[in-house]
């Protein structure tokens, strides 16, 4: 790791201040268990660091707005101890304990679950996000991209959004609140992640010198059933291959509105309208989640070695919106024991 | 004494340790944090070594230049490990080796070094099957090509036949002919030798010879004759040790080393290291406490142990640790070579195994590999076979022993061609294996004994079911077996017993426990022929100062330890029975020793307590000197057998697979200790699982860099996938055979038991490991093609 400066600011004000304007220069801590990793393998290599654990009035989860309000230095193990979300977003809760391990969860903040850097094994092995090749085609396209994006993948970006809690955030329609020399503003997630298009841009929306300080989940409603659908090669400790979020808003068994949203199928959590217009009006059935899984995956193009997340994206839509209406989904994992 | 050959184990009914369920008499300091290993030892003025590596998968050096990284406070010393115009092989290699005084400085020392290369052609894939019109290499063999073949584990004889058949282009005493085996020394020396030939056309292919047996042609033909055909593989896969490799070196006077290794054979360590570092062996004390494993890929210093020890010399002596990060584990610290091949094999409609013909290919890196052991356990008695094998020759890393070198590769191709034949001849695998028993040699009873065993553990007669769950909906489950065997003769091992007049024992022995209970084994038969508890004797191992043991490797260290102890201990008691028989108005012959007494045989009323016995021995001490006689020595012996069923299901819409339940059924001799040989078994099956559904070294082919280098994409399985494991040990059958190595064997089998477990779930075989969901997919979608054409 090289050396870097310090900062351990104690107001809002002073951290943004603290901040370069210009991305790599300077980093946020907040858990460390992502960028601290980076910059032990030289992957990240800010001069500054700004620890914002002190600033104050991001550590709680509170109401606002009938909905629910997350401070971006919540850490992942004390959102399903809430019994707020554990009874209005159950799928959220699950959801947030089912990622990484205990140790992690109980490191890392959710702020920082939003802003990590993807997991692509080219970034991470110092190759660059978007690496190329001497005859400046992409590695990743010419490469191993088994786990890479089967949406949203016109290049140069082809690696896949690593968090597993921004889909169901996203899906739950939460925003974002941000804050930067020119003050707060209020985005809404699926705004916040973006496709960059060169190594100089982010995945996200983010300036260099602003901070995400809270997470807003709209009511929940009564009509509303959620559910998460992870497809995971190991039963736990594992970065899922594809995961699928469906919030339905249901009157009697027809879906009045839906949003479903993939994670690690495209460099951003996918909204797929697609997934959505299929079962809106509808009864949830096999059939119906087996044609919006179909429509999830109608765009999308596979590269060299990842055509399997195809079918397995349309599997993961299908079984979440199976779960979330409420019907038994399939696990492989529960068969368990001799017969 | 007795007669050499003449020591022999205990009847059941003396047996309180040996065979019983006694803990590992280490397991409280391991799981209290207690039990140190190399990585804990941190000396005061430590300094931490790294190495400046290639990032090229095969490249020259062309200049280094160090300048910056010496010149940069807290470098203590650098050392130039490979010369400017040195030839690499595999990106990761080492070129220059540094000390600091603490990690961040060495890692920005290594960072300020620069190193320039000229890049070569490299391949780090071999999964493509190779051409079949490659002619064999038959230039005379070079002193690097004969490197090569002992650095792959090429078997002897494959090297000998080398050897003859192609000569030899340099001069005998060029290589060290006392530090190889006899066999192949000979067969060197009376080489013919000629002038060394330009290799024609470099190739990345090495096609050795066919071999074949009968009439391979023939064999598949005929009316009554069913031929299944199918390719069968696996990929490169590393050791992934949880303690990396490395060692500290420190030089406690300027002849004289200590180093820490993380080692399998402290024993062997001296001798490997002096030669680089100028000084006699006699010089160098090798020790180790504990290892985090091992699994053949750590028996040699390498290089850093010797740059430990010489940036140590650099330093003025201090301790300098070089201990591999996990990225350089996972890159540069071994691999296990893959194997892949095309096979057909015939059987007679009534399920008589007729013919195998195989093409295979894989690599084992630079070197090439040597080739797996096909048609796997039936190669000596099948009547008609042929098999080609192709090296392939590329630059994804260096092969080492991956525990049971060779077998499992063997195991999965051989045992899923003969399970899809089962399958065409509509056969229930179990009665498959059965019916052809007898092919497996002098085994076939051993396997016989355990089949009725594992098919009650799993259910098997009851559950299995002809191939394709057809049970409703995506997750199907299914069955599957495979049979495995292994040599695991005892090796070399010597020890010193001493009973002191006061009566404590203590035995010393350079071997090392790498996880298997080697401890508790060596206690229970002292203790067993002492008449004593294992808290009454103390054991050091782990330290050159103490008598050789052999490098723990192809199973051989419990039939090694085992005799060596157990005649070790007898001399002594047999000494200290000459003491005391006075005392006791008997003969010696007529003593035993206990339940802590030597004592009359059967008469606990004529005795002494230990204590007194061992006062009569006066001042002086009884020392025994244990040594076992290798191939001749009737405590051990060798050639074990195994049955592993796996239970599974497959989520066909996703490609996961999830095994349920595993059964190992597991023969080796004379079960010294019962609980640790137990744990061998699920360490094995652990591991199994792993290989089986998760592990693969994935190269990038551009750079030739391995993309996994991490445990987030290199996956091991955690304790959620490994549903139930049942090991069943036979017990009091074999013991007259004595002790036979256990350490492999059982992880020859689970590949290919779980390989046919999900082609009976799915009704598809899935050729090749890691049973993953693109390549489950792509399976169930081939069929689906298949069925609807
Ligand atoms: C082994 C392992 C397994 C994992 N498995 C999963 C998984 O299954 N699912 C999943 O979703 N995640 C997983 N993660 C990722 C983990 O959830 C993230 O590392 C963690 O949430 C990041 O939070 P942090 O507070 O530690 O962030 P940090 O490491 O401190 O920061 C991460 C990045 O976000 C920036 N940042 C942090 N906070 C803010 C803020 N408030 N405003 C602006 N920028 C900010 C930092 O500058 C940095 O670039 C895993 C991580 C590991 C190491």
């Amino acid at each position: 790791m090289n050396n870097f400066e310090y900062a351990s600011p104690t107001s809002v004000e002073q951290a943004v201040a603290l901040l370069s304007s210009t991305w790599g220069e300077s980093e946020i801590l907040a858990g460390g268990t992502d960028l601290l990793g980076r910059m032990k393998d030289y992957v990240s290599t800010p001069k500054r660091l700004i620890n914002i654990k002190k600033l104050p009035g991001l550590h709680a989860i509170s109401k606002e707005n009938g909905g629910l309000r997350i401070g971006a230095l919540v850490t992942l193990d004390r959102i399903p101890e809430s019994s707020d979300i554990r009874k209005n977003y159950a799928a959220l809760a699950e959801c947030v304990a089912e990622a990484a391990s205990p140790q992690i969860r109980n490191m890392a903040t959710i702020g920082g679950n939003l802003c990590q850097r993807p997991r692509c094994w080219y970034f991470r092995n110092g190759m660059g996000l978007m690496p190329k090749n001497s005859e400046g085609k992409s590695l990743v396209a010419e490469g191993d991209n088994r786990y890479h994006a089967i949406l949203g993948n016109d290049g140069p970006a082809y690696f896949v959004t690593p968090s597993t809690i921004a889909p169901m955030l996203l899906a739950l329609n939460a925003r974002v609140r941000l804050i930067g020399p020119g003050g707060p503003r209020e985005i809404a997630l699926e705004n916040f992640f973006r496709v960059p298009h060169s190594e100089d841009e982010r995945e996200h929306n983010l300036q260099a010198n602003e901070i995400l300080t809270d997470i807003l989940v709209p009511a929940a409603g009564s009509g509303m059933r959620a559910a998460n659908y992870e497809v995971r090669q190991k039963a736990a400790f594992d970065w899922p291959l594809v995961t699928a979020a469906a919030v339905l808003h249901m009157s009697g068994n027809t879906v009045q509105n839906a949003r479903v949203v993939m994670g690690a199928v495209a460099p951003v959590p996918w909204l797929s309208s697609e997934a959505a217009e299929a079962v809106t009006g509808k009864a949830i059935d096999e059939e119906t989640a087996a044609a919006a899984g179909r429509a999830a995956v109608s765009k999308a193009r596979a590269l060299s070695e990842n055509g399997y997340k195809i079918q397995i994206a349309a599997v993961a839509v299908k079984r979440a919106l199976l779960a979330a209406s409420g019907q038994p989904v399939p696990n492989v994992f529960a068969q368990g024991g001799a017969a | 004494m007795p007669e050499q050959n003449q020591y022999s184990w205990p009847p059941s009914a003396d047996r309180s340790y040996i065979g019983s369920r006694m803990g590992r008499v280490d397991g409280l300091a391991k799981a209290s944090g207690h039990a140190k290993y190399t990585y804990d030892y941190n000396p005061k003025g430590l300094l931490y070594g790294a190495f400046v590596r290639c990032p090229h998968a095969h490249a020259r050096i062309t200049s280094i230049d160090t300048s910056a990284a010496e010149s940069m406070r807290g470098v203590k010393a650098v050392e130039i490990v490979q010369k400017p115009g040195s030839e690499i092989h595999w990106a990761g290699d080492e070129v220059v080796a540094i000390a600091a005084i603490d990690e961040p400085t060495v890692r920005d020392a290594v960072r300020a070094v620069k190193v320039e290369y000229q890049e070569l052609p490299h391949l780090v894939l071999d999964a493509k099957e190779p051409p079949r019109d490659i002619p064999p290499d038959t230039s005379p063999l070079g002193v690097d090509d004969l490197e090569g073949m002992f650095s792959n584990q090429v078997p002897s004889n494959q090297i000998i036949k080398e050897i003859k058949e192609r000569g030899i282009s340099f001069k005998p005493e060029e290589v060290p002919l006392d530090r190889i085996p006899p066999e192949i020394a000979n067969a060197i020396k009376s080489a013919q030798q000629k002038p060394s030939e330009k290799k024609k056309v470099p190739s990345w292919y090495k096609p050795a010879a066919a071999e074949t047996q009968g009439d391979p042609a023939g064999a598949f033909q005929g009316a009554d004759t069913v031929v299944s055909e199918g390719v069968y593989g696996l990929p490169v896969i590393v050791h992934c040790c949880l303690e990396s490799h490395g060692a500290v070196s420190e030089w406690t006077d300027s002849e004289h080393l200590l180093v820490h290794a993380s080692t399998q054979f402290v024993s062997g360590i001296p001798g490997q290291m002096a030669e680089g570092l100028g000084i006699p062996a006699a010089n160098i004390r090798a020790v180790q406490q504990n290892i985090g494993g091992g699994f053949g890929s750590k028996f040699a210093p390498d290089r850093w142990g010797i740059y430990s020890a010489k940036l140590s010399k650099k330093a003025g002596g201090a301790p300098v640790k070089m201990m591999l990060s996990r990225a350089e584990e996972l890159e540069v610290a071994g691999c296990r070579p893959s194997a892949y091949a095309r096979v057909r094999v015939a059987a007679k409609k009534d399920g008589t195994l007729t013919a195998w013909d195989s093409f295979g290919w894989g690599t084992g890196g630079p070197g090439g590999g040597g080739s797996p052991p096909i048609p796997y356990l039936i190669r000596d008695r099948v009547p008609n076979y042929r098999t080609q094998w192709t090296a392939v020759v590329n630059n994804i890393g260096p092969a080492r022993a991956w525990r049971a070198p060779n077998h499992p590769q063997a195991c999965l191709i051989t045992m899923a061609a003969l399970d899809d034949l089962a399958h065409k001849l509509g056969m229930d695998p179990l009665k498959f294996f059965e019916k052809n028993a007898e092919l497996t040699g002098s085994r076939a009873s051993i396997y016989r004994d355990e089949f009725p065993i594992a098919d009650q553990l799993m259910g098997w007669s009851k559950r299995w079911h002809p191939r394709g769950d057809s049970t409703k909906g995506p997750i199907k489950r299914g069955l599957g077996m495979s049979m495995h065997t292994w040599g695991g003769r005892g090796h070399q091992s010597e020890c010193d017993l001493t009973i002191q007049p006061d009566g404590s024992v203590t035995i010393k022995m350079g071997t090392q426990d790498l996880g298997t209970g080697t401890r508790t084994a060596i206690m229970a038969i002292a203790a067993d022929t002492l008449g004593l508890t294992p808290p009454q004797i103390t054991l050091l191992y782990g330290d050159t100062a103490y008598p050789m043991s052999g490098g723990s490797g192809g199973s051989t260290t419990i039939g090694g330890v085992s005799s060596t102890t157990r005649r070790a201990a007898v001399d002594a008691r047999d000494a200290l029975f000459g003491k005391v028989a006075p005392a006791l108005g008997a003969t010696p012959e007529q003593l035993e020793a206990a339940k802590g007494q030597i004592r009359v045989k059967g008469n606990a009323s004529k005795g002494l307590s230990w204590k007194d016995a061992c006062a009569k021995m006066g001042a002086v001490p009884i020392n025994a000197h244990g040594k076992n006689l290798g191939g001749r020595d009737p405590l051990m012996n060798s050639g074990v057998g195994g049955v592993q069923m796996a239970d599974v299901s497959v989520d066909t819409e996703t490609g996961i697979v999830r095994v349920n339940k595993m059964v190992a059924v597991q023969d080796c001799g004379l079960v010294v200790s019962l609980e640790t040989a137990e744990s061998q078994c699920y360490g094995a099956l652990i591991m199994g699982i792993s290989y089986a559904l998760y592990e693969e070294k994935v190269m990038d082919s551009t750079t030739g860099r391995m993309l996994n280098p991490n445990m987030e994409f290199y996956r091991l399985a955690g304790i959620g996938d490994l549903g139930e494991l049942v090991v069943h040990m036979m017990v009091n059958k074999y013991d007259s055979r004595g002790v036979i190595g256990l350490g492999e064997p059982p992880v020859v089998s689970p590949g290919a038991a779980i390989s046919n477990a999900v082609a009976n779930a799915i009704g598809v075989r899935v050729p090749f490991l890691p049973l993953t969901p693109p390549r489950v997919l792509a399976a169930l979608e081939e069929s689906r093609k298949g069925t609807a054409a």
